[in-house]
């Protein structure tokens, strides 16, 4: 610390000197960027909650218990995934391979159960498969010097081929799943899915280790620029590794819970879980760019998609309409974020 | 004489910031008109509005007796008014000559390409420049060369006003000369010349007239005959900049043992026999031409690059890091020369970015502290005379001095021996660039090891106590007290000087 002392008395009077309308211009900014900042989680919150209002007046099953539990029973499992491929993004990668990956982890938890491993083991096994799949996409990515998005690509057939040659393409009934087990997908807890309060489990957890662990900041510095994080001595293959490791083990934890709540196992499973776990994560604040995005605001988006489609369903509008309507609210929050991030670029940029 | 160019009390906000509040700015055919200011005076953003990215919120532009309205860059460009980009906007996976020529492309009526029309187009408004291979990708070549083809591209419009904004950044003496010559061919075929640059020394050798900007504000033009750079400098802070370099190190410890030494350096094919001594309480630099190695010889020390032979040792022990993260745990670290490339985070906050190099020490079993990373930060912040509302506002919202005091703030927080500063004052403004040498000379002061890479030679010879000279990876010679001259090193650095019984020779044959 004695360079630090020495510092204090050779700067001494330049900071006498500092200028007062700098700090009150960088004050503005500063403002105004906390103000962004809130405004993507607290503004999902908002049109979640108009959502919400105008569809009690418009449905009478809206406000119902009911309602509710499916809704969240509807992407709770999906949900894991998200939180897996949010974390994925924030390093600056991507996976296209999840849903087949899911689809993998419930194939071979499925395809042990029925040669006679319990099923705990199964999983357990189901879900190390699909960390090591992870494991071999970041190796590729940092050891070969590919994209995510290309290996992933590759992965996401090989990882359905894979499902298809272990099943023969046909779904493994899998009725004989001990009562204990399918208590995973489809138990309660005072009135509560276990399901849900497996998903809000990990969600807190991860929100808290994105926050506050030094592994996961060092994730932020990979994402956000990842030459910096390199010139401050963080091995970032590993760090992008490990993320894509992450990826893949999530994916096989919602494989397995998958499996538990159908009591069965099918090939064709997952397909196109890639696309809307995606847009979750963006509508939710993550950038393809890397660098930024939250668990909390990943998951409001994942919520939002839900109540829009359920909405949806309430209100009649014809199936095809749907799908229409998910993929403008797709365009819609990502260009908002697009306009308000270019204005605070502006506002920085003459700083 | 008419001038060919009038700005007539320009407005522009940006949500809450008033970037420039009422500007004027009056220019003549044929003359070079330097437009100074510190970061964020408004400098470029009046040259945006006038190479049409940014429309103003109030005030004229009048163009050649009429007024103008530029919604975007292709009228500024039908008008005649080109831009030299900052930062280089180029695309770097097409050839030279495709970049240079993208404008006369665009504007060509026939479906195909002429490729040899092209090459041949290029070569020759290069061969006024610097000779650079027109068929090589733009991505390939090293950021001077980037700049150069930069320039040229803006030589092919055909324009009556032409806007440099900083064009010598990130080039050499020797390329910077290149392109006053040309500047100064533009301005015999009576082209308007807008000049912005933060070197003081150029402005005044190029120049006929001098804008001052502060914080947005039009402040004065001055004829550069009739003006010293002490008098422009004390416009551009509003304030009386006494002497910008802090006093140097009479007595540095010859007879102790150095911090570092360096024996026979090399690495694979570029960088030969190096060696040298760091001593306490000095402040080393090292000068040298681009390319002549100068960051390669940092990254090799530092466990970037690869080293092939040669011995380092600190305090007098072996130095031998496997890689840079074992370089910072060993108390040597390297601020990089790109700060917006590899230096800071721009989207994460200035407390995060302090404490990227050791988050062990603001952390606990795995979790970072977050008091104790702002207490750090606000501490580290404070000594740098950081500029902030908070520690919590993300780096992208600092001016280029700022950001610069952050990445220094980051290399600092590890407590260490030695830093190579590669490039520290790139693109800071005055007041911050005086701030950052007091910061370098006091560290040198209290025993950490200052090692200063500069492409500036008045900054190099203002703030350095000895100055080891690279020429073509290898060490050219030292100058030191009376042979401290830009004519000395300029000789070194172009190989020219025989300085055969230089100390760091003498060190190789030891």
């Amino acid at each position: 610390m004695t360079m630090v002392k020495a510092l204090k008395s050779g700067t001494k009077s330049k900071t006498e000197t500092t200028k007062p309308e700098t700090t009150t211009l960088e004050n503005g900014v500063h403002n105004r960027m906390l103000g962004i900042f809130k405004a993507r989680e607290a503004g999902l919150v908002a049109i979640i909650l108009i959502i919400c209002i105008a569809m009690s007046f418009a449905s009478p099953y809206f406000l119902t218990w009911q309602n509710f539990r499916a809704m969240l029973l509807s992407f709770s499992i999906e949900g894991i995934v998200v939180v897996g491929m949010t974390i994925l993004l924030i390093v600056g990668g991507i996976d296209l391979s999840v849903g087949s990956v899911v689809c993998l982890s419930m194939v071979i938890g499925g395809k042990l159960f029925l040669m006679g491993v319990d099923p705990w083991s199964a999983s357990v096994i189901a879900i190390l498969a699909c960390g090591f799949i992870g494991f071999l996409m970041g190796q590729c990515v940092t050891r070969i010097g590919l994209h995510f998005f290309i290996v992933s690509l590759a992965f996401m057939v090989i990882a359905r081929g894979l499902s298809l040659l272990i099943t023969k393409g046909t779904p493994q009934s899998l009725f004989s799943l001990p009562p204990s087990f399918k208590f995973v997908g489809q138990g309660d807890i005072a009135g509560m899915p276990f399901v849900i309060i497996l998903f809000f489990g990990l969600v807190i957890f991860f929100d808290l280790l994105l926050r506050h662990s030094t592994i996961f900041r060092k994730v932020y510095y990979t994402g956000s620029n990842e030459k910096a994080a390199l010139f401050s001595g963080i091995k970032t293959k590993n760090i992008k590794i490990f993320c894509s490791t992450l990826c893949g083990l999530l994916s096989g934890v919602a494989g397995v819970v998958y499996m538990a709540r159908f009591g069965a196992a099918t090939p064709q499973f997952g397909i196109g879980m890639e696309l809307s776990v995606i847009a979750a994560a963006v509508i939710g604040g993550a950038s393809l760019n890397g660098g930024v995005g939250t668990i909390f605001g990943a998951v409001l988006g994942a919520a939002l998609l839900s109540l829009v489609t359920s909405s949806l369903i309430l209100l009649d509008v014809p199936v095809y309409w749907q799908d229409i309507i998910r993929g403008l609210i797709l365009l819609v929050a990502v260009s908002a974020d697009h306009l308000l991030n270019r204005r605070k670029r502006n506002t920085s940029a003459q700083s | 004489m008419q001038p060919i160019l009038e700005v007539h009390d320009i407005h522009k906000s940006f949500g809450p910031v008033q970037a420039l509040r009422g500007v004027n700015l009056s220019l003549i055919p044929g003359e070079v008109h330097a437009l100074m200011g510190e970061n964020g005076a408004g400098k470029s953003t009046l040259m945006n509005i006038l190479s049409g990215v940014f429309s103003p919120d109030q005030g004229r532009i009048h163009f050649k007796g009429q007024d103008i309205i530029l919604p975007n860059p292709a009228t500024a460009q039908a008008h005649g008014i080109g831009l030299v980009h900052q930062e280089i906007a180029l695309c770097p996976d097409i050839s030279v000559a495709e970049n240079i020529l993208m404008a006369a492309t665009n504007a060509r009526r026939s479906f195909l390409m002429n490729d040899r029309e092209l090459r041949e187009r290029a070569t020759k408004i290069l061969s006024d420049l610097v000779p650079i291979p027109v068929d090589e990708k733009v991505g390939n070549l090293p950021i001077a060369s980037q700049q150069i083809v930069e320039i040229a591209k803006a030589l092919t419009l055909d324009c009556d006003v032409l806007i440099f904004d900083e064009p010598t950044a990130a080039l050499t003496d020797k390329e910077a000369d290149a392109l006053f010559r040309i500047i100064a061919d533009l301005k015999a075929r009576n082209i308007g010349i807008i000049y912005i640059s933060h070197r003081m020394a150029e402005i005044f050798a190029i120049s006929d007239r001098i804008t001052v900007f502060r914080d947005g504000t039009f402040i004065e033009t001055l004829l550069t005959a009739d003006t010293t750079p002490d008098a422009v400098a004390t416009k551009m802070v509003g304030r009386e900049i006494l002497n910008q370099f802090p006093a140097k190190n009479d007595n540095p410890g010859d007879d102790i043992q150095p911090l570092m030494s360096v024996r026979d350096l090399s690495d694979d094919g570029f960088l030969r026999d190096i060696s040298f001594d760091l001593r306490k309480g000095e402040v080393l630099g090292l000068g040298g031409l681009i390319g002549a190695g100068r960051s390669e010889l940092a990254h090799a020390i530092c466990g970037f690059g690869k080293k092939t032979a040669g011995h380092i040792t600190m305090h007098g022990a072996d130095f031998a890091p496997k890689d840079y993260s074992d370089s910072i745990k060993n108390g040597l670290v390297y601020l990089s020369e790109d700060r917006k490339g590899s230096g800071v985070f721009l989207d994460l906050s200035i407390s995060a970015n302090i404490s990227a190099l050791d988050l062990a020490y603001v952390s606990a079993r795995g979790f970072v502290r977050q008091r104790m990373e702002q207490n750090r930060a606000e501490e580290l912040g404070k000594l740098m005379s950081l500029r902030c509302a908070h520690v919590s506002q993300p780096v992208s919202s600092l001016s280029g001095g700022n950001q610069q005091k952050v990445a220094i703030a980051k290399m600092l927080s590890v407590q260490p021996d030695i830093i190579i500063f590669d490039e520290p004052t790139r693109g800071v403004d005055v007041g911050a660039k005086s701030e950052i040498y007091s910061i370098l000379r006091n560290l040198a002061a209290d025993g950490v090891g200052v090692l200063v890479i500069s492409s500036e030679m008045p900054e190099l010879i203002g703030l350095c106590d000895r100055i080891l000279v690279l020429h073509e990876g290898s060490i050219a010679g030292e100058v030191e007290g009376e042979t401290m001259t830009e004519e000395e090193i300029m000789k070194l650095a172009s190989g020219l000087g025989g300085q055969n019984g230089s100390p760091a020779k003498r060190g190789v044959a030891l």
